[in-house]
């Protein structure tokens, strides 16, 4: 027992570890839904869905599909035995239509087949006849007509009023912008299979297994009980998979009850784009009250978001708009109207960021249009709205900062992206040159970590370690991507001291741990780390005392390290600890669970202490753009984000820049366009453009913010990533709009998508507003 | 002649009998052989998640060509004499990974990893092409792979630093070429095919006769070349295809040949080769040709079926067009020569007569005094399809500056791929200055009246037509002012 223990166990906290699937990636071995193993018998389904936006169905003829040879089945809303809704809050989101369609791809009926192509071809054969009636297509609209989802919000800070009359200086105007496909590279899937006793396995590529879980029991009539869902990863979900996936499980468990066999549902491309969620786009309208140096006194400004036909989770997404429309800035008179607007549209979902981005935007356009007016560099306008460190520290919701550091993110970026030379630079070639123009801009992000929906902030976890000393690690978390499962089992290795290969990392699972919440709000790793670190804990507090009643010496003299463990002057490697602790009899098994304290929100009020904590970055976005066409490119973009103290910096950094360019596209070329009818025609990658690799800026300078340990008591003083680092792009816009900026046209109308179209229709001279 | 389809899948020879002429080859590994390392992303070729290797003989050397496509719109008959790997070829334990595996990994490549066997396919055939890349051709190259995670900055990196690993030994390589070699000995170079499935047929003749007498038999067979557009109509449309000919095994059809006045291009060269042979000719071409589809796309999709299939927003006519390509269009043994802006008679309707096909496209060598340009504008820089494509050329008088020939058309524009007639008039015999211009432009209108779609209002179009005139004018008299933002910064 000669073992170096001053070395540590490879992959602890804090260390770039690669992603635990990154040799199963490269070599197609990682599965996903579409990939285990068909059990025989497997039926496949396709969706029929509407082709008018709101539309009552007349009549429905289903047997020229039932006639196709290898058609098995069909199923239409009177086969639901229990409640028809995949809805994740409202009961208004029906699995399968059955009088009245709301948006053009409405499921109405789906086809049960040997195999996909039959399915999918003979979707096509069914004849539906419908009474077509008015649709209500955009925010604007249904503001107009009192079309909502749900009722308006408003929150109002101050004396509004009263401090738009003082204001030296005030500023109306109106922007909007746009919505956004999550793209995640695997398209919606689940697969049921049926089996003895009312069971339902599904299989599903989700962020919410427990709400699966859930909705399939409920829509088969069943209990939670009958129903298993398992998740290994998914191929992406950004979102798109926290309430979606409910409509998938729901049909092929359907199917799967229906037919007595095994059912998969994987959605084409085009049908998942038309069918399911997106991100809201938003119509904004804004009055400042503002000094002569920029600085706010009040801010009216009303979010209209284009929720579509059903509530899902625009509650939520807008109340988070609202949480957001302060940014880093503060206000200290403002009067903030949300409104959930009715579409007949998609019912837009949760994305990355959820709601936050869109209060973002509205914030920083109108700072940029106080900075224009005024003149001055919108970096210094910025920087004089910040919120304070111990004074000008409370958000219109009543929460008080704490852990504000955007000051010092802010600074430092400021000197390391060279920003103020660079600015001259720009403003000489721009003087220069007549075709191309360059623009810069820095804005800065907080953006509040933790679900706002209180009781969903919390985790289970489940640990074994069996009697050859490896581990098996389950949370309720799951895996897209993002990195989880990797943080988590880092977790678990430090507690340990153990090495990472010695956790075996398995599938979110409802039947180990019960009742979890979805992976969003960027929580994961906040909460499934501090819930299996509960879980490691409990057992190492076991085998600690264990270790010193069987060496006869005190728990205080128990060490874990590098995969040993010193008791008093023994040392012992940990499998050996753990063949000593079995044959004692001593549990090796211990479920975690974490529920985060000191948070609390009065809806009603509109007040309260929704977020544990804050996280903080900020970025400079170089762009040059073509005044002839509208094309541009993104030159540099430079970031310094804040992670707390990483759990991982090679997983953080992945992050960072993925959600940033993510960004990109949604202000840039990524447009959801839906013609005059309701119809989206932007349904494929081939006419729906996310960022391609000639897109990311060859100059790209991204930082992690070094000795950032959070101030609240998080999992190893690390701080959420997946969400913050998107409204870093929020920069690419504005530099945009700074590139197109003249004197005859100092507020460019610009509004997001900045496609190259909308550039050059903002930037021309009679543009101007 | 053979009827089954026989190629090298992985170093294995395979064959496959009595499967829809239309079965991609994506289905046929996931669903039939459940090889699942491929993924379905999209189903048309835009994503590049399906994406494997193509391997095929190089006839001098004897050395394999590998090629990435996308198996998604690939007809699995299209296989049949060549040899194909899939991410399942690559290393399935990672201590014997190969160098871009290694590389993939080692700078954090993959988040989701539900796009990474597609990025290492596309660049393991790089690498076994022995292809040194700059980062500007690794964009290019992987333009047909979307990653949704990363921002792709990792990928780019990896890519980069793949030369820095130990070179690979794989067996699989050294066993698919004698293989290969084996199964080309027994084929002929030229293989045929000819299969036939619940009365649908796949034939694929392997010369120019044959072709023009089964064009001629079978006059509602669709013809078949790269099928970067047909395998959409059956992924997405669910067209069932009865009768297809296949034009890539057509040998004559498949020759580059360039003489003292012209550049000859069989019909079913594939843009990837068509690319450096056009642009060797036409420099000024080179970032449209490069902003085409993307890599997979290129190496299957054929110049002569992105002219017959007439699309309106098809990005070589207007450029072909403006150098005065023709057309030498075939029925049984007869040929005609046609003007390139003259094949195009209404939306997606040519010249084309029952049994007759493109056979050459023909293109003119430069002119002495010419100057040509190619504007594509799209949405997203790389792999989009124009909103606007504008292209020119011009001759002036040497001292005078008098224009004494102009050729303006456009993509995107109107029904076909369309000359600017009028503006071409207005133009004609004045002196190419700002008055010129400025007069011109009001012609647009008489030439184009463009449709408002998804990619671009009609407004937009009219404008942004105008604009790229205008671009053109200080491309050929202000060289020093900067107007390409494509090659901006990079």
């Amino acid at each position: 027992m000669a073992a170096d223990t001053e070395i540590k166990a490879t992959g602890g906290v804090g260390e770039p570890q690669h992603h635990d699937s990154a040799f199963l990636h490269v070599s197609g071995n990682a599965r996903y839904t579409d990939d285990l193993p068909e059990p025989t018998n497997l039926l496949h389904i396709a969706l029929g869905i509407s082709h008018h936006a709101h539309a009552e169905i007349e009549d429905i003829d289903l047997q020229p599909v039932l006639a196709v040879e290898g058609v098995v089945d069909v199923l239409v809303a009177a086969d639901i035995p229990g409640k028809n809704n995949y809805g994740p809050v409202l009961d208004d989101d029906p699995l399968l239509s059955a009088n009245l369609v709301q948006y053009a791809g409405q499921p109405i009926f789906a086809v049960i087949a040997e195999d996909v192509s039959t399915a999918r071809q003979a979707v096509d054969l069914a004849v539906i006849s419908y009474r077509e009636l008015e649709p209500v297509l955009d925010a604007r609209t249904a503001v107009a007509k009192k079309s909502f989802v749900l009722p308006s919000k408003h929150v109002v800070v101050g004396n509004p009023v009263e401090a738009l009359t003082q204001a030296p200086r005030q500023l109306s105007g109106q922007t909007s912008v746009g919505g956004q496909d999550q793209f995640y590279l695997e398209g919606q899937i689940a697969m049921a299979v049926p089996g003895e006793d009312n069971n339902m396995l599904v299989y599903c590529s989700t962020q919410h297994p427990s709400e699966i879980q859930h909705v399939v029991a409920q829509i088969l009539k069943r209990n939670s009980n009958d129903v298993m869902v398992e998740c290994r990863r998914m191929g992406g979900g950004f979102g798109g998979k926290e309430s979606q996936p409910a409509l998938l499980a729901g049909i092929a468990a359907l199917a799967a009850q229906k037919t007595g066999r095994p059912a998969k549902l994987r959605l084409d491309r085009d049908v998942d784009m038309i069918v399911t969620g997106k991100r809201h786009d938003f119509a904004i309208d804004y009055t400042a009250g503002y000094s002569d140096t920029g600085e706010i006194s009040v801010l009216q400004l009303s979010l209209a978001s284009r929720c579509g036909m059903s509530a899902d989770l625009s509650g939520a997404i807008n109340d988070r708009a609202m949480f957001h429309c302060d940014n880093a800035y503060y206000l200290p008179n403002a009067d903030i109207t949300s409104h959930r607007c009715k579409t007949n549209t998609v019912s837009n979902t949760a994305f990355r960021g959820f709601g936050g981005p869109q209060g973002m935007f509205a914030i920083e356009y109108v700072i940029d249009d106080i900075s224009r007016a005024l003149s001055l560099d919108p970096v210094d306008v910025r920087r004089s709205n910040f919120y304070g460190i111990n004074e000008r520290n409370i958000t219109p919701y009543k929460q008080v900062i704490k852990d504000n550091i955007i000051h010092q993110i802010f600074d430092s970026l400021e000197d390391s992206s060279d920003y103020r030379a660079r600015r001259s630079e720009i403003q000489a070639f721009n003087n220069k040159n007549t075709q191309l123009k360059r623009g810069i801009a820095m804005t800065p992000v907080k953006f509040g970590i933790s679900f706002t929906t209180t009781h969903l902030n919390q985790a289970g976890a489940l640990i074994h370690i069996y009697n050859d000393g490896t581990v098996y690690l389950n949370h309720g978390g799951t895996e897209m991507g993002q990195g989880l499962f990797t943080k988590v089992a880092q977790v678990v290795a430090h507690i340990f001291q153990i090495d990472m290969e010695k956790i075996k990392i398995s599938a979110t699972d409802t039947a180990k741990v019960p009742n979890t919440s979805a992976t969003a709000a960027s929580s994961g790793s906040d909460l499934n780390g501090q819930a299996a670190a509960d879980a490691a804990n409990k057992i190492k507090k076991r085998l600690t005392k264990f270790a010193a009643e069987h060496f006869g010496t005190d728990t205080s003299s128990v060490e874990f390290t590098n995969n040993h463990v010193k008791v008093g002057s023994q040392v012992l490697t940990f499998n050996e600890l753990i063949k000593l602790a079995y044959e004692a009899r001593t549990s090796l098994s211990a479920t975690g669970f974490y529920a985060t304290p000191d948070i609390h929100f009065d809806q009603e009020q509109f007040a309260g202490q929704p977020f544990y904590y804050f996280a903080y970055g900020a970025a400079v976005s170089e762009v040059v753009v073509d005044l002839l066409t509208g094309e541009n490119r993104l030159l540099r973009a430079d970031i310094l984000h804040d992670c707390g103290k990483s759990l991982n910096p090679a997983i953080d950094l992945g992050q960072i820049e993925g959600g940033f360019i993510q960004g990109v596209g949604w202000l840039t070329t990524e447009e959801l366009h839906w013609d005059t009818d309701g119809i989206l025609k932007t349904h494929a990658p081939s006419t729906y453009k996310i960022p391609t690799i000639g897109d990311a800026p060859v100059d790209f300078r991204v930082n992690i913010l070094e000795s950032a340990e959070n101030q609240q008591e998080t999992i190893y003083r690390s701080k959420a990533v997946g969400e913050p680092p998107l409204m870093l792009a929020l920069s690419t816009f504005f530099a945009l709009r700074d590139a197109i900026a003249t004197p005859a046209n100092t507020h460019p109308p610009l509004a997001a998508p900045a496609t190259p179209e909308a550039i050059l229709t903002a930037s021309r001279p009679e543009a101007a507003p | 002649m053979s009827d089954e389809i026989v190629f090298i899948l992985n170093g294995e020879l395979t064959r496959v009998s009595a499967c829809d002429p239309t079965r991609t080859v994506l289905q046929y590994l996931r669903e039939d052989l459940h090889l699942t390392g491929s993924k379905e992303g999209c189903g048309e070729g835009d994503c590049g998640a399906c994406m494997v290797v193509l391997a095929e003989l190089d006839d001098s050397t004897q050395t394999l060509n590998h090629k990435a496509i996308n198996a998604c719109i690939a007809f699995l008959p299209t296989l049949h004499g060549k040899a194909l790997f899939t991410i399942e070829a690559l290393s399935q334990s990672a201590a014997e990974a190969h160098p871009v595996q290694r590389a993939m990994v080692d700078l954090d490549a993959s988040q989701c990893g539900f796009c990474t066997p597609g990025f290492v396919m596309s660049l393991f055939a790089q690498y076994e092409n022995r292809v040194q890349m700059s980062p500007r051709d690794i964009d290019d190259v992987l333009s047909g792979n979307l990653c949704r995670c990363t921002g792709y900055r990792p990928i780019r990196d990896a890519a980069l630093a793949v030369k820095n690993y130990p070179a690979a030994e794989h067996a699989v390589i050294d066993v698919t070429r004698e293989k290969l070699i084996d199964l080309q000995a027994t084929l002929g170079t030229a293989p045929t095919l000819t299969m036939q499935t619940s009365g649908r047929t796949f034939s694929s003749p392997a010369t120019l006769q044959a072709l023009s007498a089964l064009v001629i038999e079978k006059p509602d067979a669709q013809l078949l070349a790269g099928g970067t557009d047909i395998g959409l109509w059956v992924t997405k449309q669910h067209r069932q295809l009865e009768n297809l000919i296949y034009l890539g095994n057509v040998a004559s059809l498949k020759t580059i040949e360039l003489t003292e006045t012209e550049l000859n291009l069989g019909a079913a060269v594939t843009w990837s080769e068509a690319m450096s042979a056009v642009v060797s000719l036409y420099p000024a071409f080179a970032d449209l040709f490069t902003r085409f589809a993307s890599v997979p796309i290129r190496n299957t999709a054929t110049i002569g079926g992105n002219i017959a299939n007439g699309s309106p927003i098809g990005d070589s006519m207007p450029a072909l067009i403006v150098v005065g390509t023709q057309l030498l269009l075939r029925r049984g043994d007869k040929t005609r020569r046609v003007a390139l802006d003259e094949f195009y008679l209404d939306y997606q309707k040519t010249l084309l007569a029952e049994g007759e096909f493109v056979e050459k496209i023909i293109i003119p060598r430069p002119r002495p005094d010419q100057t040509v340009a190619a504007y594509k504008v799209s949405k997203r820089f790389d792999q989009d399809i124009s909103a606007v494509c504008g292209c020119f050329a011009i001759e002036l008088a040497p001292e005078t500056r008098v224009i004494s020939s102009i050729k303006v058309a456009f993509g995107g524009m109107a029904a076909i791929p369309k000359r600017a007639t009028e503006v071409e008039k207005k133009l004609k015999s004045t002196t190419w200055d700002e008055a010129a211009i400025t007069q011109a432009l009001a012609s647009f209108a008489d030439d184009f009246s463009p449709i408002d779609d998804m990619r671009a209002s009609a407004d937009y179009r009219l404008q942004v037509a105008q604009n790229l005139l205008r671009r053109f004018f200080v491309a050929t008299t202000q060289p020093s002012a900067l107007i390409d933002v494509y090659n901006y910064g990079r």
